[in-house]
């Protein structure tokens, strides 16, 4: 049995969460700085 | 750590520590993925499935680390009623549980061809199964008081209670000795090779500041929409 297809597939696991968390994150905080200064300007 | 618990002062420090920490953790992060992959030798035993290490044991930190977070956020929120605390502790919630979701993936696979089995209900296992469905109660109970309103203190008891679990995932190699190995790198030393070992630092570093960095960026988004929300309220007046 090739290991290689686990050690694969956990690396993606681990990106794929990693880089959705920060994904969301920086989203989540660009959206709501967007509306601070749209609020401010009115 | 008492002048921190100004938002205007938190954020003169926080939005440059934002990127900086996110453009380390990912070349370190990156770099010690890369390293942890083509330069280190198979292990005699496991074989290739050792490089997961480089991925599972900073994901089980960090997944426990969100959590000493979290009690830290309670104590400061309960004694000391820090403005920041309560947002700091629903803000360390997410990239917590990710963390921990990624260790027990990680862990299932790497236990796959290395003890036969995705899944068995040891101590260890079974102890980060039930951190990752305390962050769970965490976020869900703390998003529902901040939606009534409320200082988020039941949120920070649970918080404070829930880690009674972190010794528990930490000595449960020694309590219960079944399928998980025992420790294997400690604060005196490990008993890892260093020709395995020494792509983990990178890793563990840059993995730590991605937490923090998302961590930060959620903590920004909370103030700016709290912002938002209290502008509003007062133009509706």
């Amino acid at each position: 049995m090739s290991q290689w297809p686990f050690v694969v597939g956990a690396y993606s696991v681990a990106i794929l969460l990693t880089a959705g968390l920060v994904t969301w994150a920086y989203g989540s905080m660009r959206r709501a700085e967007a509306a601070v200064d749209e609020i401010s300007r009115k | 750590m008492h002048a921190f618990a100004n938002p205007t002062r938190f954020l003169r420090i926080a939005k440059p520590a934002t990127s900086w920490l996110l453009l380390v953790g990912v070349a370190l992060a990156i770099t010690g993925m890369a390293a942890g992959l083509s330069l280190t030798p198979p292990d005699y035993l496991q074989g290739e499935t050792v490089r997961i290490l480089y991925i599972h044991v900073p994901s089980a930190w960090l997944g426990m680390a969100g959590w000493l977070g979290i009690a830290a956020a309670s104590i400061s929120q309960l004694v000391w009623r820090h403005p920041l605390a309560a947002v700091a502790g629903r803000a360390t919630a997410p990239a917590g549980a990710t963390f921990a979701a990624i260790c027990l993936i990680t862990g299932s696979i790497w236990g796959r061809p290395t003890w036969g089995t995705w899944w068995e209900w040891d101590g260890r296992l079974t102890s980060m199964l039930v951190l990752f469905f305390l962050y769970l109660g965490y976020i869900a109970l703390a998003s529902a008081e901040r939606e009534r309103g409320g200082e988020g203190r039941i949120a920070a008891i649970y918080g404070l209670v829930g880690a009674i679990n972190l010794p528990i995932i930490h000595y449960s190699v020694l309590w219960w000795r079944t399928l998980h190995q025992g420790e294997s790198i400690g604060l005196t030393g490990s008993s890892i090779d260093n020709s395995i070992l020494w792509p983990l630092p990178l890793t563990m570093i840059g993995f730590t500041c991605l937490f923090a960095s998302a961590v930060l960026m959620r903590i920004r988004g909370e103030l700016a929409e709290t912002k938002v929300e209290a502008r509003m309220r007062r133009m509706s007046r």
